[in-house]
């Protein structure tokens, strides 16, 4: 069976595949647009220009490490393109000519003013790129000079400046937002209604990524001082996710979503689209490993596509909006309890602390002796004999761990089965309540006529 | 006898002696710190005998709390450096961790526990004080690690803290009686200092007989004594105190008394017995630069006492082993021992450390040796213990209460290798450890 072909289209421009590059550092120049094209993405949309380059600092990114792994999330305050229009121009137009089958987008954000928003939009569409993306987002640096977040936050200059670009524009235009609002849905029905073909999100969420210990100054640090930078990566992911649904699940938006936001593997590409997302766009994860990442996006997506009979990324993009409620419409007689695999487990305890103290005092720890243990659960690991010693992996002062669930007061929260290290060794059953289902809404409407009891605590807590 | 110097400079020497496993760097102890579950009520705590909380060291290493991974380890075990470098930590902690069974292999917790020691070390932190003075005053015999832990605890507690070695270097076997590629005498005597920065007085070449030990009873208001063993258990077959003819520990012992190229070694070095001792001898023959050495064993490879990580070191350092041979005589020749007669034996089971025995007439067979060690563990020091005949001893072990480590003697408790025939560092740490609250329990 051929793998399926992930060409797809988005606001009327087709490209190889749904992976494009986000507006950002490595979509700086010809150079890496090439390089990245030719490693795999479907598109790019180029590094936001301006008329003038402007001055950045050095240092500009700094992350968040957790645990062991390195960038959980990354936080920058470098502003847009430092490289002059009349380059930049030039060379998009060289790399569209060149690389005439891939997305090739603009980022554009300029002053506020609407001669000069014609102005760039005319020279950049001159170059024959498939369109422009506007920059509403930035959070620092060009949002102090009122534009950026600034005009993003607001919603009736997203669409009045949306209104001036697409008076002249011939090629299609995405209104990129800024996460740092109370309600992105509103921003996006605002670029809907200035005519924009379609919107992107997230950009960069407000952060301080951290102080220096030593020299108590904040990260990254120029010359002792720092200042709020745009928080992305795989730490934002759940955010934009939302967002991205939140938009999406707008019946006033009724435009393309290109999906932003900490993708890294192609398990998230393919969440963002199934929250609506038609295209999805990527920076961190390139900054941390480089273009060859696109490689694990395609194959990834691909097989997932195979194995669920996906012919076109238009199959399943879309599929999960009807399953993101408000929680009134969650039913409130589900249930599930979890299980322990007591095969698998490796007797951590990380399930029973993580109930005992943070959830619902439902799993039970019995000290069993290690011969009792050997002899009625076996051992999956080889027992290591050493200098005339058995060694029990899991095993301390003659005793194991076991843990099993209290499934009588088990609220099926997921806690354990999230905490615990081994794969499906803790799973959630859904047991039968013997009631028909019933949300929070009509929870309310049936104590409201008196014709169903209250829900009474649980006894145990 | 020839000296290691005769072959090896003083620098090939040192580097032969190096640590073994290395020391870990930032970035290895980082890494491998994250590996850690952080378990709850954590196997390997529960297997470490003085139960150092170790998922707290190790998240403490990840999050760039060295000193603090220090205070939690020596808390619970003021030699937690030496025990980092020289515990069988394959059968203790790393032995029940949980990440034998899912990822196949531990949390290298020995190693890691001495990243956080040396970080401490190397900037002279000083966790422990002593509160005011109780009054009361505690002997210890001897300086080895149950006397050290056993010390420092009392004095934690405020009491007055004497311990009389007889040597005139302290720390008894943690100082003498490691292989100093695990724990190098300096090493050691920097953790005696720890001991000694707290206010315990140490006095050495203080000898301790049957009436000394009584005297002390009588002068202080406990004593604790962790006195070892004596000598290396004979052979018991002809000509084995022949010259040429070594007991372990004494071959051990020169490797920290001097410098590395005056210690003897043997063009060819025999080793008799095959546990962890036997072990330290044959690696460190062949770092001292002995040609060959060999290890004979009564019984079979599947019963070698040694511990399974110390037969691979033997086996890298490319030490040859005779299984089933059982020592009849030492052959003498110019009044120097130049090899031991053996004969075959046969096991029941072999697989079993305590299977009857039985030999094969006509088997014997020669190894040609020029130095001969033999390794069969210590025997009590039962010339000082007869002398109490107040003191129960049980087959050579001096008998104690488990929970308070008190003797059959009032005001006498004990701990160390005198109770247990032979223990690792950490099993002596931890009967100072309960012995000195025994005492602090009984003032």
């Amino acid at each position: 069976m051929a793998l399926p072909d992930l060409t797809t289209e988005f606001c009327g421009v087709s490209a190889p595949n749904p992976f494009w590059l986000a507006s950002a550092p490595p979509t700086n120049s010809a150079y890496q647009v090439r390089r990245a094209f030719e490693a795999g993405w479907g598109g790019a949309v180029w590094k936001t220009l301006n008329h003038e380059p402007i001055v950045n600092v050095s240092s500009r990114y700094g992350a968040v490490d957790y645990d062991g792994r390195k960038i959980l999330g990354l936080n920058n305050i470098e502003l847009i393109t430092d490289r002059t229009l009349e380059v930049n121009l030039r060379e998009i137009a060289e790399v569209k000519r060149d690389f005439p089958n891939h997305a090739l987008f603009v980022s554009l954000m300029v002053e506020t003013k609407r001669e000069t928003w014609h102005d760039i939009v005319k020279q950049t569409q001159d170059t024959g790129a498939d369109g422009i993306e506007l920059n509403f987002g930035c959070p620092h640096g060009m949002s102090e000079r009122g534009m950026g977040a600034a005009v993003g936050q607001v919603p009736e200059y997203t669409r009045m400046i949306t209104e001036w670009v697409k008076e002249v524009a011939t090629i299609p235009v995405i209104v990129k937002l800024t996460p740092n609002v109370t309600h992105v849905a509103t921003v996006g029905r605002a670029a809907a209604e200035g005519g924009a073909d379609a919107i992107s999100l997230i950009n960069t969420i407000n952060s301080i990524i951290g102080i220096d210990l030593d020299t108590l100054a904040p990260k990254p640090s120029v010359r002792g001082k720092g200042s709020h930078g745009g928080y992305c990566g795989p730490a934002v992911k759940p955010i934009a996710l939302n967002m991205v649904s939140e938009c999406a699940r707008d019946k006033d938006i009724n435009i393309p979503i290109s999906g932003i936001g900490g993708i890294q593997s192609w398990q998230d590409a393919v969440e963002f689209m199934l929250v609506g997302a038609g295209s999805v766009q990527v920076c961190t994860a390139v900054m941390h490993y480089g273009f060859r990442i696109v490689e694990h996006l395609i194959s990834g997506m691909q097989g997932w596509m195979l194995e669920r009979g996906y012919k076109s990324t238009s199959d399943f993009v879309g599929l999960s909006v009807p399953n993101i409620r408000h929680w009134g419409d969650l039913d409130l007689n589900y249930k599930v309890v979890a299980e322990i695999d007591q095969e698998k487990c490796v007797h951590c305890g990380l399930c029973y602390i993580a109930c005992e103290d943070g959830c619902h005092q439902s799993i039970e720890r019995e000290q069993q002796p290690v011969d009792e243990y050997l002899a009625s659960n076996g051992h999956r690991a080889e027992l290591l004999r050493s200098g005339g010693i058995t060694v029990v992996p899991g095993a301390g002062e003659d005793y194991v761990n076991i843990l099993t669930i209290n499934q009588d007061t088990c609220v099926g929260c997921n806690m354990c089965s999230l905490v615990c290290p081994v794969d499906r060794c803790i799973s959630m059953k859904e047991v039968d309540t013997g009631k028909a289902p019933m949300s929070w809404s009509e929870y309310q409407e049936g104590l409201a006529a008196g014709t169903i009891d209250k829900i009474q605590p649980p006894e145990h807590v | 006898m020839p000296r290691a110097g005769d072959n090896l400079s003083a620098e090939q020497l040192k580097q032969n002696f190096a640590d073994l496993p290395a020391p870990l760097e930032l970035d290895e102890a980082l890494t491998d710190a994250a590996r850690c579950l952080y378990c709850f009520d954590a196997p390997c705590t529960r297997a470490c005998p003085t139960h150092i909380d170790i998922p707290k060291f190790i998240r403490q290493i990840m999050h760039r709390n060295s000193i603090g991974a220090a205070q939690t380890i020596l808390e619970e075990n003021i030699l937690g450096g030496s025990c980092a470098r020289a515990c069988p930590t394959e059968v203790l902690c790393e032995g029940a961790c949980v990440d034998n069974t899912l990822l196949k292999a531990p949390v290298q917790i020995g190693r890691l526990q001495r990243y956080a020691c040396d970080a401490a070390t190397a900037k002279g932190v000083r966790f422990f004080e002593a509160p005011p003075p109780t009054g009361k005053r505690v002997a210890i015999v001897g300086s080895g690690p149950a006397g050290l832990s056993c010390a420092h605890e009392l004095r934690r507690a405020g009491h007055e803290v004497v311990v009389f070695e007889a040597r005139d270097i302290p720390g008894g076997l943690n100082t003498l009686g490691i292989s100093a590629y695990k724990i190098s005498t300096e090493f050691s005597l920097s953790e005696v200092e720890l001991v000694q920065q707290i206010g315990v007085d140490i006095r050495l070449n203080h000898h301790v007989d049957a009436d000394g030990l009584r005297q002390l009873v009588a002068d202080y208001d406990a004593v604790f004594m962790g006195i070892g063993l004596g000598r290396t258990a004979p052979l018991g077959i002809e000509n084995e105190d022949a010259p040429g003819v070594w007991e372990a520990l004494d071959f051990i012992f020169q490797t920290h008394t001097k410098p590395f190229e005056d210690c003897e070694i043997g063009k060819h070095v025999l080793v008799i017995g095959a546990g962890n001792t036997a072990a330290d001898i044959a690696t460190q023959a062949t770092r001292l630069g002995a040609e060959k050495v060999t290890i004979a064993y009564r019984r079979g490879e599947e019963a070698m006492p040694a511990f399974a990580y110390e037969y691979e070191y033997m086996k890298s350092d490319g030490v040859l082993f005779d299984w089933h041979a059982q020592p009849n005589r030492v052959v003498v020749s110019d009044g120097v021992a130049t090899g031991v007669e053996f004969i075959r034996t046969k096991l029941a089971d072999p697989s079993s450390r305590t299977s009857k025995l039985s030999t094969i007439s006509g088997s014997e067979f020669v190894i040609c040796a020029d130095m001969i060690v033999k390794a069969l563990g210590q025997v009590p020091l039962s010339g000082l213990l007869d002398s109490l005949p107040n003191l129960k001893v049980d087959s050579g072990k001096v008998s104690i209460d488990p929970a308070t480590g008190a003797t059959s003697i009032p005001k006498l408790f004990a701990g160390g290798d005198c109770i247990s025939k032979g223990g690792e560092i950490v099993d002596a740490v931890q009967q100072g450890k309960i012995a000195a609250r025994g005492i602090n329990g009984s003032l």
